[in-house]
């Protein structure tokens, strides 16, 4: 062993003030959230507020459109998120057991979708939405994730390791495609599973710029679309602004917090593309 | 395919036609018709669109070349491309050289860690909308907390995202804040697969922490360096929502970059067929560069 100078592993002083670095902005969002506007424009700022004030809160639930943002968000995710788990199980469990003609082609095409990037698809991709009357409606979000590339490709390495014995067995026993895929399958993916839905869950909660280009009326934005507009058009309201914050970051936040080993297994997943 | 069909009795029509399982289709038909709907086709529909003058709406009429020839002398794309090129040369090598860094230290088994973790890496998962807000209003000129810092500090305050000068350089350092965990999670995911015996060999022949760390650590992360390299260009070269959330491509233009530029010409301007074109260019160059990881990947598979 080395003697040591300090009394605790020198590792401390680069991580501890990284960790500040990287967490006080969030807690200054949530402080100033509960600040008046008068103690943000009080220079220096008040660090810790002497009061709580809820006008930035009462703001952002009562006279802005917040809460209806995050059902859209709630909603987009969720059917997003439901829709990949069932078409990107299907389409990976076929790739990767069955056989069927042009089943290679079909993959090969659907990983080579995983290298363009969305700027070249983006406008024939409005245009399409257009032509089907769905701009402005939380359908033209949902329908271009309902699968995603990576999500097939995740979930038929899964079922390729799968040792196929499990499965023979139950197809002797008179079970069907489908119902070795429900009965035995699907139940041995669950952390493939996890880590797709947190995966999905990410990026759709977090998407700006499809939802940018597809809603243009406040009743249909989502939450990070919202706050953006909302944040341009109250730059004097900080309190409020930063309320709407909170109420973006919060539901990822806390998945990540519940969840964290399955969200980084899904990050690192998500590298092993290509 | 199959080469027990041959001794096989003759099989239904319908397996003839679509293999073993015709049933296969109807799993991966969802899929398929999203995949292929909402990729494939728009890229040769794109493709159209950059050959001729539309306005997003009408289908327009054929210009040949024309949009092609006028992207080339175009100073406010090449400005575009100017910026893009600025903070993907700031932005990649600091994101890679601080994820490392923090990665390693992550990477010991003292006190906290869990902690040091989840604080290092909840400004990646938070929306980037999130996260420019958020730094809109730390740098705000008038009642931002950075220039009350500077005050006490007795320094000049700063314009930040309003200062033309500064505000691509404040992005990259929101971009920063807000990306770096990626190369974190990766970087701690291929320290904890160096082989423990390697670096304990090392140690044993008398190699120096630091020693260990360049002749052992560094070269057994090549790939994953490569991997973030291009993982994090072709990223930067796409930004947009960080841009969209703070400065929306000001002060003076100072902050238009390529995507935003992209999106400003088709959904701002209407200018559907010239976006295509700027777009299909943009993204040769990102498939190109993808096309080079997935290179490196087979070559230095066959190698290991």
């Amino acid at each position: 062993m080395r003697e040591r100078a300090l009394p605790f592993s020198p590792w401390h002083l680069l991580l501890a003030p990284a960790a500040i670095l990287f967490a006080l902005p969030f807690a200054w969002m949530v402080l100033s959230s509960f600040m008046s506007n008068a103690q943000i424009n009080h220079f220096p700022p008040t660090i810790i507020p002497d009061s709580l004030h809820v006008v930035g809160w009462d703001h952002v639930l009562r006279r802005a459109t917040f809460p209806s943002w995050f059902v859209n968000s709630m909603i987009v995710a969720s059917v997003t998120v439901v829709s990949n788990l069932v078409f990107c199980s299907l389409a990976g469990y076929a790739f990767a057991r069955l056989r069927f003609r042009g089943s290679s082609l079909l993959f090969a095409l659907i990983i080579a979708t995983l290298i363009i990037p969305f700027q070249l698809t983006m406008i024939p991709t409005f245009i399409v939405m257009e032509r089907l009357n769905l701009v402005d409606t939380l359908a033209a979000l949902i329908i271009p994730g309902l699968v995603t590339p990576l999500g097939v490709f995740l979930m038929r390495q899964f079922f390729v390791s799968l040792p196929r014995e499990v499965e023979e067995a139950a197809r002797i026993d008179g079970c069907s495609r489908l119902g070795v895929l429900l009965h035995v399958a699907i139940p041995l993916a669950r952390p493939a599973l996890a880590t797709l839905a947190a995966l999905t869950f990410l990026i759709s909660w977090n998407d700006l710029l499809w939802p940018v280009i597809a809603i243009n009326s406040d009743e249909t934005f989502t939450l990070p679309l919202g706050l953006t507009t909302f944040q341009g058009q109250h730059t004097q309201d900080w309190a409020a602004v930063m309320a709407g914050n909170v109420i973006t970051a919060v539901p990822v936040v806390v998945a990540f917090l519940l969840a964290q080993r399955t969200f980084i297994e899904s990050l690192t997943s998500s590298a092993v593309k290509g | 395919m199959s080469s027990e069909a041959a001794a096989a009795p003759p099989r239904p029509l319908a397996k003839r036609i679509l293999g073993e399982t015709p049933s296969a289709w109807v799993f991966v038909a969802p899929a398929a018709v999203i995949i292929v709907g909402l990729a494939i086709v728009p890229i040769g529909w794109s493709l159209v669109l950059s050959f001729r003058a539309s306005d997003l709406l009408s289908p327009g009429h054929s210009v040949g070349f024309a949009n092609y020839d006028a992207l080339l002398d175009d100073p406010d794309l090449r400005s575009a491309v100017g910026h893009t090129l600025v903070f993907t040369g700031l932005f990649v090598p600091l994101s890679i050289v601080f994820g490392l860094l923090l990665a390693i230290a992550l990477n010991r088994p003292i006190r906290l860690i869990g902690f040091y973790r989840t604080a290092i890496l909840l400004p990646f998962i938070a929306s980037t909308a999130v996260q420019g807000v958020l730094f809109s209003y730390i740098f705000d000129e008038r009642f931002g907390v950075a220039n009350a810092v500077l005050d006490k500090l007795g320094i000049a305050r700063q314009g930040f995202l309003g200062d033309p000068d500064q505000a691509l350089l404040v992005i990259v350092l929101i971009a920063l804040w807000g990306g770096v965990g990626f190369s974190v999670i990766i970087y701690l995911a291929a320290l904890q697969d160096v082989p423990r015996d390697l670096v304990d060999a090392a140690r044993v022949d008398g190699a120096k922490r630091l020693g260990v760390l360049r002749h052992v650590v560094l070269p057994q992360l090549m790939p994953v360096t490569v991997f973030l390299v291009i993982w994090q260009t072709l990223l930067s070269l796409q930004l947009f929502d960080l841009v969209y959330a703070t400065t929306r491509g000001g002060p003076l233009d100072s902050t238009v970059v390529v995507v935003y530029y992209v999106y400003k010409q088709a959904f701002v301007l209407f200018n559907a067929g010239y976006a295509a074109a700027v777009a299909y260019v943009v993204a040769a160059f990102l498939i190109a560069l993808a096309c080079l990881q997935i290179l490196y990947r087979r070559l230095s598979a066959r190698h290991a």
